[in-house]
């Protein structure tokens, strides 16, 4: 799980992945027979076959916030960058790209909690200290740090670093004689970016998007049957996407077949990659196989090991399959 | 004065045709190839010394107004906006349909109640009153599917700053028609692309078929250094310069492309600041997504009041704007 800790704990804000991409690049190279990165800062490694083009999607970016002016006295206005919860936002910790750690604090009259009236102090005595370390444009992510037991992973950015790790372990098991687009996306929270204009260029017969899920089992909850420990979700629909019956029966198909557990997912919230892809160029037969996840967008995403494991199988039997040409 | 005669027309999305046809007349002996596309935009190629490169240049020709979409057995005209508009911002004004005048028309402050008074009245309580004297004179004039737009003339104000409606992003088109009388280094398409305000509409064909290796935007912004806000709630502020977006409601902006846009400014000495606010987007938002990915970048004209009958913009900003635009053009082969 050392490499799920390091992706996790990876910088990589929406619009700047690098210092995440690097990290992936690194740990992908040696399994794949080709890795570039685009002209919006996918990162695609490819393993080379003869049978179809399947595209396999994670993003690798993460929420977080973007410096807007730095006053007089050295506090950092912001905006957010994906979907923040305004209302958990004070006293939380954020990390720049250059290490600097900063405190999200409220003017006193901010019932609302908007993030207009928010700030973040990095302890800068002035605007010139501060301006020292930070400019304007300048992302911060939320610090979150990485535990685990024998079953459990809690972790700020395990939406998608979690999808990323399935990919890269995937990518390094995987026996197959189909052409695979291993793809880390970048620009997903902000609205399924990178996968739009890197699905258009491979042009897949099938992809998959790999992606966390809201789980509805937690007291009161949202009104949603993925469960922690349920398996790995098979989607069948989100906001952005219907999948496509062949791709979501194969799926059930070959989980059953190959006794690795599944579930169901229909996610009433967010949409995923799988969206943006399906719709790229004329069409792609496009689904999802999600890990089940807690408090997604918070500093502690909670995530089970088995669930994880059963979705790097199911992926693998799925990119394993040989389909007619 | 070729900006004042850009606001003066009116083109609400949909209907560029006058724009359009104005700015072709204006281009055309500057442009190696000038088409008109399917969905009404203009595209001007200018070849560069050097075809290796494909440069594409966009601004919008459209604005926003009104479409009619019911003639009221009194005459009145009804209509739903185009594009965003603020109803309490639009209420008695001046429209014209084509040569016909009309005023927005609401009761007056005699018949209303208390609580008319004290709440925004909605765009379907709202009509356009072009003095006619019931449907049938109406009909005479205006058909279903007409467009209104503001009725407002381009003024200096004062000395440094002038009034028009629609300066976005009449703007972006004056100074895309000034710079096809530059010289380009590479090969340059000059895009004046229709239906932005409704969707980002006309970009998003035009890059899918130039399919340039890099695009700038030229555009107006929302600039709100105004009462009652707060300066960490500015977007831009006016006379201090043109704005370069880091990142907005479409678009997260290339780190790399958008500081080395900031530093040539500061090289070549042209007021700049970027645009502080993450609010807005405009067709940056759809042409970086288009094809493979498109890099791209934005710079806008400060502009108070936009999308109302009346935006305010400073001449030394406009001025900005042409000369970063220009270095843009100029020195763009030190990043493609």
């Amino acid at each position: 799980m050392d490499i799920l800790k390091k992706l996790t704990q990876t910088y990589g804000p929406s619009g700047r992945e690098s210092d995440i991409k690097e990290l992936i690049e690194n740990i992908a190279r040696p399994f794949a027979d080709e890795v570039y990165t685009d002209a919006l800062g996918n990162l695609i490694a490819r393993k080379k076959g003869n049978g179809k083009k399947i595209m396999v999607a994670a993003h690798m970016d993460e929420i977080g916030v973007v410096a807007t002016l730095i006053d007089d006295n050295g506090f950092i206005r912001f905006s957010s960058v994906g979907g923040i919860y305004n209302k958990d936002l004070l006293g939380r910790r954020v990390c720049f790209k250059n290490g600097v750690i900063g405190v999200i604090g409220s003017e006193e009259e901010n019932k609302d909690r908007k993030i207009l009236k928010m700030y973040i102090d990095i302890g800068a005595k002035d605007k010139e200290t501060c301006e020292k370390l930070i400019s304007i444009g300048d992302m911060a992510v939320f610090c979150g740090d990485f535990y685990e037991n024998n079953d459990t992973i809690i972790s700020k950015a395990l939406d998608n670093r979690s999808g990323c790790y399935v990919l890269l372990k995937t990518l390094e098991k995987i026996n197959s004689k189909n052409d695979i687009y291993f793809v880390f996306t970048t620009q997903e929270e902000v609205g399924l970016r990178g996968a739009r204009t890197s699905s258009f260029s491979i042009s897949p017969d099938y992809a998959l998007a790999i992606d966390v899920t809201d789980t509805g089992d937690t007291p009161d909850g949202i009104k949603m049957a993925t469960k922690l420990s349920g398996g790995a979700a098979i989607k069948i629909m989100d906001r952005s996407i219907l999948c496509d019956s062949f791709i979501r029966s194969k799926l059930a198909e070959l989980a059953s077949k190959n006794d690795i557990p599944y579930q169901l997912e229909v996610m009433n919230y967010g949409g995923t990659d799988a969206g943006a892809i399906s719709l790229s160029g004329a069409g792609v037969k496009t689904g999802g196989i999600s890990i089940p996840t807690r408090y997604i967008h918070s500093p502690s995403e909670m995530i089970n090991k088995k669930d994880l494991d059963s979705v790097i199988s199911l992926l693998s039997v799925f990119l394993e399959e040989n389909y007619d040409k | 004065m070729l900006l004042e005669k850009l606001c003066n027309l009116d083109g609400v999305s949909g209907n560029e045709g006058a724009v359009r046809d104005f700015i072709k007349s204006q281009i055309s002996s500057y442009a190696d190839n000038i088409s008109v596309d399917n969905i009404g935009n203009l595209i001007a190629f200018k070849k560069g010394s050097d075809s290796s490169k494909k440069v594409m240049l966009s601004c919008h020709t459209d604005e926003v107004g009104f479409i009619i979409n019911g003639i009221t057995k009194e005459g009145y005209l009804e209509f739903q906006t185009v594009g965003g508009i603020d109803t309490r911002v639009i209420i008695s004004k001046k429209v014209r349909i084509g040569n016909i005048k009309g005023i927005i028309g609401i009761k007056a402050i005699h018949l209303t109640t208390k609580s008319e008074r004290e709440n925004i009245p909605k765009v379907k309580d709202l009509y356009i009153d072009i003095g006619a004297k019931d449907e049938e004179d109406a009909k005479k004039y205006v058909r279903l599917g007409d467009y209104a737009a503001f009725d407002t003339d381009f003024e200096l104000l004062g000395k440094s700053s002038i009034k028009a409606k629609a300066i976005d992003d009449r703007v972006g088109c004056y100074i895309l028609t000034e710079l096809i009388k530059q010289p380009v280094q590479y090969d340059t398409y000059f895009c004046f692309c229709t239906q932005e305000e409704v969707g980002l509409r006309g970009s998003r064909v035009a890059a899918y078929k130039i399919n340039p290796d890099i695009c700038l935007v030229i555009e107006a912004t929302t600039c709100s250094d105004v009462k009652g806000s707060v300066p960490h709630g500015y977007s831009t502020i006016m006379n201090k310069g043109a704005a370069i977006s880091f990142m907005d409601r479409t678009t997260i902006y290339n780190k790399d492309l958008y500081e080395w846009l900031y530093e040539l400014a500061k090289k070549n000495n042209i007021p700049v600041q970027y645009k502080n606010l993450v609010a807005g987007g405009n067709d940056a938002g759809i042409i970086h997504l288009t094809n493979n990915g498109i890099p791209t970048l934005s710079v806008s004209l400060p502009c108070r009041y936009i999308h109302s009958p009346c935006g305010i913009a400073s001449l030394d900003d406009i001025e900005s704007l042409k000369k970063l635009s220009l270095c843009f053009i100029k020195n763009i082969g030190e990043i493609i």
